[in-house]
């Protein structure tokens, strides 16, 4: 018996719950006021509802099937699990974005889907689901769609035209990785086609001679996926296969999702709770990477691959690098500021503002919202001036957690 | 003392034309007493605005710096009493000292900045968390929604605009305890009287919750994470919220359940799957022995940890026949994600340089001595590092076996690291340039610097200088290939 459109958006949507973004920020600014369809950007994303996860949820994430050719032992689409099938009709996907878009639970679409046919088949009916939204229904607000490795350039050109965001997900940090559990999966095919749109967007992105108007292709650039925890890959790796991701192809953001059990799991995988402080704890350093100048051997240089559990990786390399504190929140550069635990880039910016027309006392950070229990051994103030740091036996244990039993499962 | 009421539901406008006449009368803060009028309550019906002072004219006119408005007209947004007061206060400072919003750490800049980011949190969330709900039939061929919202400032015709934006094709009405706003098509409109909740259903609320209970993943609880975001005082609008206690109540014995269920057999069409990968024709191999087979084999070369970073081999192009084979370091960024040689900054400078000497691109057969990009990663960008001896050494198989199909007349090396590689020899390019060697098979080997040198070398003469003796020598090449052929 054919499943009810409910049953079927229960599967697909229990199948795209891997999938870490949910992000719908970074595109243009955009509304329907005067063009008069349905649909705004805002550029910074809204997220609508939040699930007990703690994750946000922003757009209607869902796969147009969970039928896959391809068997990736992580992945619980892999063909030969058992868990239940369904597809949508590209119809039913665009019928659902708008009326969920229409009563404000969702931001917009974002279509994954596992590989039916061929990638080319795939990749063409996400394609239609875009442009109907788009071209039919006057649809203006965001649509991620994760483009399918091997699929025809002239396809993935036509998705980057509708879409704000294109994805394609690397999966493990390694080459081996991949190649012992996704045998299906080439990381050549897929590094390729990352530069590809690289050097489309940049493309389309220069001014042509006629006008200065750029073509709007992927305004929100791409974007990619790493399993934590499913291979035996260390941060250190997992953070250089970043920072190479970043540098190379200009992604906007890398998702960390640490690996989770699935049901009917390959035998090849560990049963374990996903490692969520370990994910958490990558995002920290992607951020020092990404907005505080800090290099991958940086943060996990002093601590053998892995990056510390207990505390954040900037407060880890400043207790590793002591000798650089106190840094003088008067006078210090911007630098190195930011590498002072407990100071955000925001912060920052408020220090060097206010500094110049007054020099600040530990009352003055607290009311910029520094937490002063986190920075006052790393920083000078007026009228403040921490113990030698180097004196202190006794600063990593200020900063530990407190100990916790250990969970069975 | 000065007693002025206003009506406190996040009318700016009410405010400035008060602060500005008290201000302009040298009333200093201390002397003001802001009330908030109780909104259609007759009792205080008789505290309208009372005339204001007379402007004092020889005061210097009252000007605020633009960031202060903006933050003004979020602060009065507040239900804070003491906005009113803290604003004027602020207005009043703003005269003797211009910077003083730059100034994050002082207290009164640091509380405006505080009310000011409530308000715009709690138009935020409102973006978030109004739901519509469709009202059955249409008017004038347009579909109607309604929405009870509950926020906790005056937001509501801070955030109309947005709603405009975003349901421009829509007729719909937000309805809150602290006024409410509707769009029919053509305009906006704000009534500021408390609104009603009807209690409104749509079917299309068990389709979201459907959406809402499976997108979680129950191995992955992280209560306080969700309640930060998404509060508790927001939950009794949201149709999707009563399914949350449940959802964390199972949550443990999913995962248990997840984790004793072992695998099962694989459904059969995984094995008819892969049957018919098996049975998949295989591809029929090139030519043995041309170009484009080697190219093809190369695109899968492992024999260096190199194509582990780099995107893909970026093997030689050019005519099998070419008299003239040119052999350069490796690829860069660009010719990485091209997987051609020879097109980025460098490979520009290069065909101008071909060009000026009169030597066709595509007569010539153009490589590298390693076939993938090496670089260090830092920011946004990858900076080119030179490949080690150990690279070279092994990427030297592929050029080798270039070398023996192209058959060329006359190789010539680009900078240092293919002459190391086609030679052997690690002189000073100084020494080495120009002067021409034998390598096996009588073939001509004429080394000279690679093109990436001028973009290194300042703008000016000494670039100028530069650029005319790579020329100088590509056109030298030109002749040797004439001579060579001609033998």
């Amino acid at each position: 018996m054919k499943k009810s459109l409910q049953q079927r958006l229960a599967i697909l949507s229990d199948a795209a719950k891997y999938d870490a973004s949910c992000a719908s920020s970074g595109t243009v600014k955009r509304d329907s006021a005067r063009t008069g369809g349905l649909g705004s950007t805002e550029g910074a994303g809204i997220c609508h509802a939040y699930a007990p996860d703690g994750r946000c949820i922003s757009l209607l994430k869902i796969l147009l099937t969970n039928f896959c050719i391809f068997d990736c032992a992580y992945c619980i689409n892999r063909s030969s699990s058992n868990v239940e099938r369904a597809r949508f009709t590209p119809e039913e996907v665009v019928w659902l974005t708008l009326e969920f878009y229409r009563r404000n639970y969702i931001e917009g679409l974002f279509l994954s889907s596992g590989i039916i046919r061929s990638p080319d088949h795939t990749m063409g009916e996400m394609v239609r689901v875009a442009r109907d939204l788009r071209t039919v229904h006057g649809f203006r607000g965001y649509i991620h769609l994760k483009s399918i490795p091997d699929a025809a350039p002239e396809l993935i050109e036509e998705a980057g035209l509708y879409a704000d965001r294109l994805s394609l997900n690397i999966e493990l940090p390694t080459d081996a990785g991949l190649g012992r559990f996704a045998p299906e999966k080439r990381p050549e095919g897929i590094r390729r086609a990352m530069g590809e749109l690289r050097r489309k967007i940049e493309a389309a992105d220069d001014p042509t001679l006629q006008t200065k108007r750029r073509k709007r292709f992927v305004p929100g650039g791409q974007s990619t996926q790493m399993i934590v925890g499913a291979d035996g890959a260390d941060d250190a790796t997992i953070l250089k296969t970043s920072a190479r991701l970043y540098s190379g192809y200009g992604l906007k953001r890398v998702y960390y999702s640490a690996f989770s059990p699935i049901p009917d799991a390959s035998r090849a995988l560990p049963l374990i709770k996903p490692p969520l402080v370990r994910e958490h704890r990558l995002y920290q350093a992607d951020w020092l990477y990404r907005f505080y100048g800090f290099g991958v051997e940086e943060i996990t240089g002093a601590t053998g691959g892995m990056l510390d559990l207990d505390m954040d990786p900037k407060l880890a390399w400043a207790l590793a690098n002591r000798q650089d504190f106190p840094v003088d929140v008067n006078r210090a550069e911007r630098e190195r500021l930011l590498r002072v635990p407990g100071l955000g880039t925001k912060t920052v910016t408020s220090i060097l503002s206010s500094r110049r027309f007054r020099r600040l006392r530990l009352e003055d950070l607290a009311r910029l919202g520094v937490s002063l229990r986190k920075v006052r051994a790393f920083i000078e103030a007026e009228g403040w001036v921490p113990l030698r740091l180097a004196d202190r036996a006794d600063l990593k244990a200020l900063f530990a957690p407190k100990p916790e039993q250990l969970s069975l499962l | 003392m000065q007693t002025i009421p206003l009506s406190g539901r996040g009318d700016f406008s009410e405010w400035r034309d008060a602060a500005r006449a008290l201000a302009a009368a040298g009333i200093s803060p201390r002397m003001v007493d802001w009330r908030i009028r109780g909104l259609g309550d007759e009792l205080f019906a008789a505290d309208a605005l009372p005339d204001l002072p007379k402007p004092d004219e020889s005061a210097p006119p009252l000007t605020v710096p633009p960031a202060f408005l903006s933050l003004a007209e979020a602060v009065v947004c507040h239900t804070e009493p003491g906005r009113f007061h803290l604003l004027y206060r602020l207005l009043w400072r703003l005269q003797s000292d211009r910077h003083l919003l730059e100034l994050d750490s002082d207290p009164d800049v640091a509380w405006a900045r505080l009310l000011a980011k409530n308000v715009k949190r709690d138009g935020h969330k409102m973006t978030a968390f109004v739901r519509f709900k469709e009202i059955a039939g249409q008017m004038n061929g347009r579909r109607r929604f309604f929405a009870w919202f509950e926020p906790s400032h005056f937001v509501v015709a801070r955030t109309a605009p947005f709603f405009r934006g975003r349901f421009a094709d829509m007729d719909w009405i937000i309805a809150t305890p602290n006024g409410t706003a509707s769009w029919d098509g053509e305009r906006l409109n704000f009534d500021a009287r408390p609104g009603e909740n009807p209690g409104h259903g749509d079917p299309t609320d068990d389709l979201w919750r459907t959406y809402y209970a499976s997108i979680f993943n129950p191995a992955r609880l992280k209560l306080k994470a969700m309640q930060a975001e998404m509060p508790k005082k927001y939950w009794r609008n949201l149709p999707e919220a009563d399914l949350i206690p449940g959802m964390i109540a199972n949550a443990e014995a999913n995962v248990r359940a997840m984790a004793e269920q072992a695998a099962k057999d694989p459904p059969l069409f995984h094995y008819r799957l892969q049957e018919t990968a098996q049975a998949m024709p295989r591809i029929e191999p090139l030519g043995a022995g041309t170009i484009e087979a080697l190219r093809e084999e190369a695109r899968g070369c492992t024999r260096c940890p190199l194509h582990c970073m780099a995107t893909q081999t970026v093997f030689g192009e050019g005519p099998q026949s070419a008299p003239l084979m040119m052999v350069g370091e490796q690829p860069g960024d660009q010719e990485d994600l091209a997987g051609r040689p020879f097109v980025g900054p460098t490979g520009k400078v290069f065909d101008a340089a071909l060009k000026e000497a009169g030597l066709a691109r595509d007569a010539v057969y153009l490589t590298n001595a390693v076939k993938h990009f090496k670089y260090e990663p830092r920011g946004k960008r990858r900076i080119h590092e030179k490949p080690n001896k150990g690279e070279i050494d092994h990427c030297r198989w592929w050029l080798a076996k270039e070398v023996d199909l192209i058959k060329p007349r006359l190789v010539v090396s680009l900078g240092a690291t293919a002459l190391y590689a086609l030679s052997g020899e690690r002189k000073p390019l100084d020494q080495m340039r120009g002067k021409t060697l034998t390598m096996q098979g009588n073939i001509v080997l004429y080394p000279t610097i690679h093109p990436s040198y001028l973009l290194r070398v300042p703008d000016g003469a000494e670039r100028r200088y530069q650029q005319a003796r790579f020329v100088e020598d590509i056109r030298h090449v030109r002749q040797l290939v004439e001579r060579l052929e001609a033998l």
